[in-house]
């Protein structure tokens, strides 16, 4: 092979001898940088192996002198943040969730909780700002289906809206009046008319007047006489302008015909009565929170939720 | 007909007569249409053997051997395969690159759904585009770094059109839902079988012409196509050992399970990166720019250090990609310290491709070819970098399951391997097709251009991209809470995701300057343009050494 060495005239530098079509190759040593990097990243990789685990032996592999797991590492930072935590939660544990405005600092800390629980478990159906979707209530305003207080809304967390299974879950079922033939698609239509009527989207035309018994004989037993609902059955306000379901003509009149009757997951199985008591802080912060005292009509509500002493997740 | 042939027809005719039973006792309709497609193929190969025996039995000339050329049908059959999956992998990437910008695009339809195309763009890109390239430059590369002509010139075109098979079938089946769920090895058991046997094909042809040579030793590039070759079959074989539900049916169940199936398939994973994208595509680079800077391989030493090392190091990386899972500790940790080594050894490749230039670095403004080559090296060096930093431990807690991977892998795949194709297939073709030049070399420079904006385009955007989500992802308040919620961190990469598409574009758009490019050359025109500089060409040089090459020339194909 040695026969066909020469010297490049370009480089200086003598070939190997070899030639492939045309290739040749110089004999030039491996650069000094390169070998020494290589060197350095295998010195490297024999002290990063006698450090931390590294060669699997018969039963068990070589533990490293610094005694690291990913378990423990993962242990002693979540320990960490457990005893970084523990008073305020302690603390939160034990105040009735109804007591938290009349101590600010806890109430900041469930809100914060409670923000961070409502985006991995709520923003699915109500979105990630709460503004809810056609069918999932908007839970920035201060209409509420079911009470708007802190104990309410941790009553609807804990126990969901007509979970099936769950007994103390809030409960109720507005008859399809039109697939069930209570009313006849002409009445349904004035019963519609009506309640745009009410909610100032249009004039007294005849048909509103018709609507206006059909509404008190049907409608006001849940809706109340003005349609201000009620909240003991949880029967929105009809009003006002916020719609859970739509309130232009077809919409109405497909709940009118159809009814609705929307299912929320009683959290209290899946989360524990801290998560919810912050979850309730959160959303009671959003901005149509009520106070306690006046207007808690409904009387499921009002249990304590979390059991004393309870510690976080 | 002579029994050869005959035995031929009739072994295609039977493959095509079971797959058109299975197509019709199968319960899965998938499996059906898949087994449609075999037959259909079996039935062109029967009918292709049975022309080119009754062609080679009237002594047409067409298919008479000139042993005293090269074989280069296979060659010119893999260029044009490799131009036209290149631009349906690049015009798929775009269609998934803008489903996540716009999720409308998935269409509501399951044939069109992101989880369905993904697969589609990677495997077009990886394996028929770089499979193609592949397999064609190995041919081309190993019959004149050997001097000796192509090895069962009637296994290569089986090769080829097998493999074309292989791309069909993935492709259809991921189409229709078939899919092993395991990246960069989708396709499903009977597909895995018959890759297994064009690759040990594959595998038989490379071989025969390297033991067949004319040159005393054997040159770096075949090492580099040799270690993918054989590399690439081991893991294929290993990472889809399954059992078949039933043979009249797609589906099949891993014989591992948990944390060993993972890292299988991880080993796989990183292994199909080092061996099929790295190695084999190093084999590409050690001949084609030697050969168009017209200077010889930096150094010798230094290509033997870093063959072994790269080699030697590669197969145990692949732990990396399961940092922080159910993977033990101590295999992390190997992972990890394999993979901060192989740094030094992938580098002396670039080190090796730049550095071939010293005595001819004006080429590099002065021909265009160069100018892609000595892009490609960059490129593979910039991510042989970044794969190494982004294996240590603390970076991938960052970087994991982020648009930075997605950013790493195409700065390596449409930097490093898609522009040293380019640069291969603007060599070859003007060789494969006896022309003078290329139809314009000009064009070249565009196409140069575009792919070049657009990669920055893509890796820049897939950084900002990925440490963004990697760090909202990390993010907790005061209070202990994670600030961030999973769709709020979606939100965020839109931007990105728009700036990816264009990124993508650029580089489609240079792709198409390379078809109407090859496609003008094959044609022979030539571009009136002011000129700019490449390496010549003597045909009467590129041919074997074949000393022993008698008058008759007329040996027939079939014979050999």
């Amino acid at each position: 092979m040695a026969e066909n060495k020469r010297i490049d005239e370009k480089t200086g530098t003598q070939t190997v001898g070899h030639e492939w079509d045309g290739i040749e190759e110089l004999d030039t040593p491996m650069p000094r940088w390169w070998l020494v990097t290589f060197y350095a990243t295998i010195v490297f990789a024999i002290g990063y192996c006698i450090a931390y685990p590294a060669w699997p032996l018969v039963s068990r592999a070589t533990a490293g002198v610094l005694g690291w797991t990913s378990h423990g590492d993962l242990d002693r930072e979540m320990k960490g943040e457990q005893v970084r935590r523990r008073p305020i939660m302690r603390a939160l544990a034990v105040t009735p969730i109804e007591s938290l405005p009349a101590n600010p600092q806890l109430l900041a800390a469930a809100e914060e909780g409670g923000r961070s629980a409502f985006k991995v478990h709520c923003a699915a159906c109500h979105g990630a700002g709460a503004a809810g979707s056609k069918g999932y209530p908007n839970l920035n305003d201060d209409d509420w289906l079911w009470g708007g207080t802190l104990t309410d809304i941790q009553q609807t967390l804990i126990h969901g809206i007509r979970q099936p299974g769950d007994d103390d879950t809030r409960q109720s079922q507005m008859p399809a009046f039109g697939r069930d033939g209570v009313l006849t698609p002409e009445q349904v239509q004035d019963a519609v008319s009506y309640v745009r009527y009410i909610s100032h989207q249009e004039g007294g035309s005849q048909s509103a007047m018709r609507g206006r018994e059909l509404f008190a004989a049907n409608c006001a037993v849940c809706h109340g006489e003005k349609g201000e609902g009620n909240r003991t059955v949880g029967a929105p306000r009809l009003n006002d302008s916020i719609w859970l379901y739509g309130g232009d003509r077809d919409s109405l009149t497909d709940t009118i015909t159809n009814a609705h009757g929307g299912i929320m997951p009683a959290w209290g199985k899946q989360l524990d009565p801290l998560t919810i008591k912050m979850l309730a802080a959160y959303v009671h912060s959003l901005g149509g929170g009520e106070s306690s005292a006046p207007v808690n009509v409904g009387d499921t509500s009002g249990k304590p939720a979390a059991a004393p002493g309870a510690t976080g997740k | 007909m002579d029994d050869t042939v005959l035995a031929t027809v009739g072994a295609w005719l039977l493959a095509g007569f079971l797959a058109l039973v299975a197509a019709v006792l199968t319960a899965d309709h998938a499996f059906a249409i898949q087994m449609g497609i075999v037959a259909a193929a079996a039935m062109c190969a029967a009918i292709a053997s049975a022309s080119r025996g009754s062609r080679v039995l009237a002594g047409h000339a067409g298919v008479a051997v000139r042993s005293d050329r090269y074989y280069d049908d296979v060659i010119r059959w893999g260029v044009i395969a490799t131009v036209f999956w290149g631009v349906v992998g690049f015009l798929v990437g775009i269609v998934v690159a803008s489903q996540l910008a716009f999720p409308l695009l998935n269409l509501n339809f399951e044939y069109t759904t992101f989880g369905r195309l993904r697969p589609l763009h990677t495997s077009a890109v990886i394996f028929a585009f770089g499979g193609n390239a592949l397999i064609a430059t190995s041919f081309y590369v190993v019959q004149r770094t050997c001097r000796a002509r192509l090895a069962f010139p009637a296994l290569a075109r089986f090769v080829f059109w097998g493999y074309q098979l292989f791309i069909v079938l993935a492709a259809t089946g991921y189409i229709l839902g078939i899919t092993e769920g395991r990246e960069y090895a989708e396709p499903e058991w009977y597909v895995d079988i018959w890759l297994t046997v064009v690759w040990v094909s594959y595998l038989a042809v490379f071989v025969g012409t390297i033991i067949k040579r004319s040159e005393p030793h054997i040159y770096v590039a075949n090492w580099f196509y040799l270690g993918f070759i054989i590399t690439v079959a081991m893991l294929h074989v290993v990472n889809n050992l399954s059992l078949p539900v039933t043979l009249l049916g797609s589906k099949s169940y891993s014989l591992f399970s948990g944390v060993q199936d993972a890292l299988t398939q991880w080993w796989y994973g990183h292994n199909a990166v080092g061996f099929f994208l790295t190695a084999g595509f190093l084999g590409m680079m050690y001949y084609f720019v030697p050969k168009q800077a017209e200077r010889p391989i930096y150094s010798y030493r230094l290509s033997i250090i870093h063959f072994w090392s790269l080699i030697f190091l590669y197969i145990w990386a692949g732990p990396h990609h399961l940092h922080y899972t159910a993977l033990p500790d101590w295999a992390q940790t190997l992972g990890m310290v394999f993979s901060v080594m192989l740094w030094m050894p992938s580098w002396g490749g670039m080190i090796n491709g730049l550095m071939t230039l010293n005595g001819a670095w004006d080429k590099v403004r002065t021909d265009p070819i160069i100018r892609m080559m000595v892009f490609a090296l960059a490129f593979y060096g910039m991510s042989t970098f970044e794969g190494p930093m982004m294996s240590v431990k603390s970076v991938n807690s960052l970087s994991h399951y982020t648009n930075w991977t997605i950013g790493h892998v195409h700065s390596g795949a449409l930097g490093w391997n898609g522009m040293i194709t380019f640069g291969a297939i603007y060599y070859m073709v003007p060789r494969l097709w006896g022309r003078e030049r290329l139809y314009s070399l000009r064009m070249v420079n565009w196409h140069f251009w575009c792919a070049t904006l657009g990669i920055v385009l893509y890796a820049a955007s897939m950084w900002v991209a990925g440490i963004t989500q990697g760090l909202m992802w990390r993010e907790y308040g005061d209070d202990g809470y994670l600030v961030y919620s999973f769709a709020e961190v979606v939100a965020a990469m839109h931007p990105y995701y728009v700036i990816r598409i264009g990124g993508g574009l650029l580089y489609f758009t240079g792709a198409l300057f390379m078809v109407w490019n090859v496609w003008m050359t094959i044609a022979g025109k030539l571009r009136n343009e002011a000129s700019m500089s490449s390496a010549p060409y003597d045909p009467e040089r590129d041919r074997p050494a074949t000393p022993f090459t008698s008058a008759k020339g007329g040996a027939i194909a079939a014979a050999e």
